[in-house]
């Protein structure tokens, strides 16, 4: 049976024109596909459709061990895969009640402060280019290399790390790593003063951002905004502060607020977040404490290569890890930490067993483009990229 | 931290602002319904919260599943402590025990930071329950979400559409009795 497409869209009058924005757009960071109906340069109403990068993961998840999940969660938001990794690990944790300890807590706040580092770069980056700013993405990309490499150093991969396990990480970072991200940690702030150079006083850029696509606080909170955009619009809160997980209450760090809500304020906010987790890299640096990396739990944890080698015990645990996975508790946790666009949450129902029985992700790019439409109508066409750009949307996290 | 029994008694939770809030509104709300009656016992009952557990630091509350919009409505203006930031939305379906699905909201306070879950029952044949978007805007999404996956249905919802899957598309893929790999 052969259906024709419903019309996108009843246009009100013959005056306005229904536009399809994406899924192919340059701008729109994906496959985002924004319908716009525009009369002349004006947007009177945008609708977002998704769901183009749909892969069910929250389905999979339900078919998968505890510990198997990990590698998947890497693949929601991409561009912050560390941050997912913790969301989901810490949740976990939360299940069993697993203490952690204090060396693989201080490793996962400065792997998650560069994973911040490294995202807000990728916005930076792409979100200037889309206005016009062609050369600050070479410059973000520059640094983006760097924090890759450290990524490749401690988990042999780039982008999909999977580097915190449940109950600790991986492996132990390598020698030479800390001296490396110290280095790097030391060059830092002068990038972000050339970053700011190019922007923050180029009178093209404020023409193109200031006072544009604002988003009111009441508008902000009703429409589920996270993050940045959320403290753009001049609510004070920061999960890593104000909830605060994996160790973040050891650390000193100031909350950008602006009041403004345009796209301006939330490029202020991000930009002066690369320089607050760059404190926290080099504070997390310098009291990393020594101990082991992992949880004294050898029924969830699997053992070291050279006890598994030489004790019977600790091949047993490590087979029955592998082929049938480990019990947790029966409940239900959620967990919900500050990702670089705002509030990722991992609601986790365990009945028992060993394979969730529901994984749901709040994804923050989700609630976040909720807030398009209110920026975007009734302002021109143009200004709805810098919008796109401003609330920093990854699709991955959009359609899991 | 090891893991301590949940608690489940009403009176012992009642400092948590949402609980104290909701079980205030449900005896202002009875007494109201007794006074109508002259003291009838049998009609002064009338009860938002049906069940309470507290559990690994987190609240829950369960909500008779017709008077959810009206306990979100009273937990975002409560003023000492007002829920006005709806974090989640989602739905657990526990195929194949009756009542099937779960509608889970996950609260926060902006201001105090603190949070809650509701949680409202619904059954398997034809489950729907009342939309918060009145309450939240930001409701729209999920609710679409969990409409479309689980195919719970929220009457008064401005848009409800499938939002991930095509809109040809058969089945809810979240439900536990739809198959991982899909129909082949």
């Amino acid at each position: 049976m052969t259906q024709f497409p419903a019309a996108v869209s009843e246009p009100d009058q013959d005056s306005t024109l229904v536009l399809n924005m994406g899924p192919q757009h340059p701008s729109t960071h994906g496959v985002l596909r924004l319908v716009l109906e525009i009369d002349g340069e004006t947007v009177v109403r945008l609708r977002p459709e998704i769901g183009y990068l749909h892969t069910g993961i929250e389905k999979t998840c339900e078919a998968k061990f505890y510990q198997q999940v990990v590698p998947l969660t890497d693949r929601i938001d991409y561009l912050c895969p560390l941050t997912n990794n913790l969301a989901y690990c810490l949740a976990v944790e939360k299940l069993l009640g697993l203490e952690i300890p204090p060396k693989a807590q201080w490793m996962r706040v400065l792997m998650n402060e560069l994973t911040r580092i490294n995202s807000h770069l990728v916005w930076l980056g792409t979100h200037a280019m889309d206005i016009g700013a062609f050369t600050v993405f070479l410059y973000c990309f520059r640094e983006r290399e760097d924090i890759l490499r450290f990524f490749e150093m401690v988990s042999g991969q780039r982008m999909m790390t999977s580097y915190f396990r449940i109950g600790g990480l991986a492996l132990e970072p390598p020698l030479g790593f800390f001296e490396k991200v110290k280095k790097f940690a030391d060059r830092f702030p002068g990038n972000v003063d050339e970053y700011e150079g190019l922007l923050t006083g180029n009178p093209i850029f404020m023409m193109r951002t200031k006072g544009v696509a604002q988003l009111s606080t009441e508008d902000a909170i009703a429409l589920g905004a996270s993050g940045p955009t959320l403290r753009g619009s001049g609510v004070d809160i920061d999960l890593r502060r104000d909830a605060p997980y994996s160790g973040y209450e050891n650390f000193k760090f100031n909350v950008p607020v602006r009041t403004e809500g345009d796209v301006f304020a939330r490029y202020l906010c991000r930009v002066q977040e690369l320089r607050e987790s760059i404190g926290m890299v080099k504070q997390a640096l310098a009291g990393m404490p020594e101990g082991p990396i992992k949880a004294d739990a050898p029924k969830v944890v699997l053992p070291d290569r050279e006890k598994m080698k030489t004790q019977m015990e600790a091949l047993i645990y490590h087979f029955k890890i592998i082929t049938e996975g480990f019990a947790v508790p029966a409940g239900e946790v959620y967990q919900a930490i500050e990702s670089p666009r705002g509030e990722m949450g991992y609601y986790i129902v365990s009945d028992g067993t060993a394979k969730p029985y529901r994984v749901h992700m709040r994804g923050p790019s989700f609630a976040n483009l909720q807030t398009l439409a209110r920026m975007c109508e009734g302002q021109l066409i143009a200004d709805v990229i810098a919008a796109i750009g401003s609330i920093d949307v990854i699709l991955g996290d959009i359609d899991r | 931290m090891p893991l301590v029994p949940p608690i489940t008694d009403i009176e012992q939770l009642k400092s948590h602002p949402a609980l104290a809030r909701l079980v205030q509104e449900d005896a202002n709300a009875n007494a109201a319904l007794g006074s109508q009656t002259l003291g009838s016992q049998a009609l002064g009952s009338r009860a938002m919260v049906q069940a309470v557990k507290f559990d690994r630091d987190e609240l829950t509350i369960w909500i008779a599943k017709d008077a959810i919009r009206e306990a979100c409505a009273i937990l975002r203006d409560a003023a000492d402590c007002p829920f006005n930031y709806l974090c989640d939305l989602t739905c657990v379906d526990w195929y194949p025990s009756e009542p099937r699905f779960e509608v889970v909201y996950h609260l926060l306070s902006i201001p105090q930071k603190e949070r809650v879950r509701l949680k409202a029952r619904l059954d398997g044949s034809s489950p729907a329950i009342e939309s918060v978007t009145s309450v939240w805007p930001s409701a729209n999404f999920y609710e679409r979400e969990v409409f479309d996956l689980f195919g719970v249905r929220f009457t008064g919802h401005p848009n409800l559409q499938r939002i991930m899957m095509p809109d040809d598309w058969e089945g809810h893929p979240l439900r536990k009795d739809y198959p991982v790999e899909g129909y082949r």
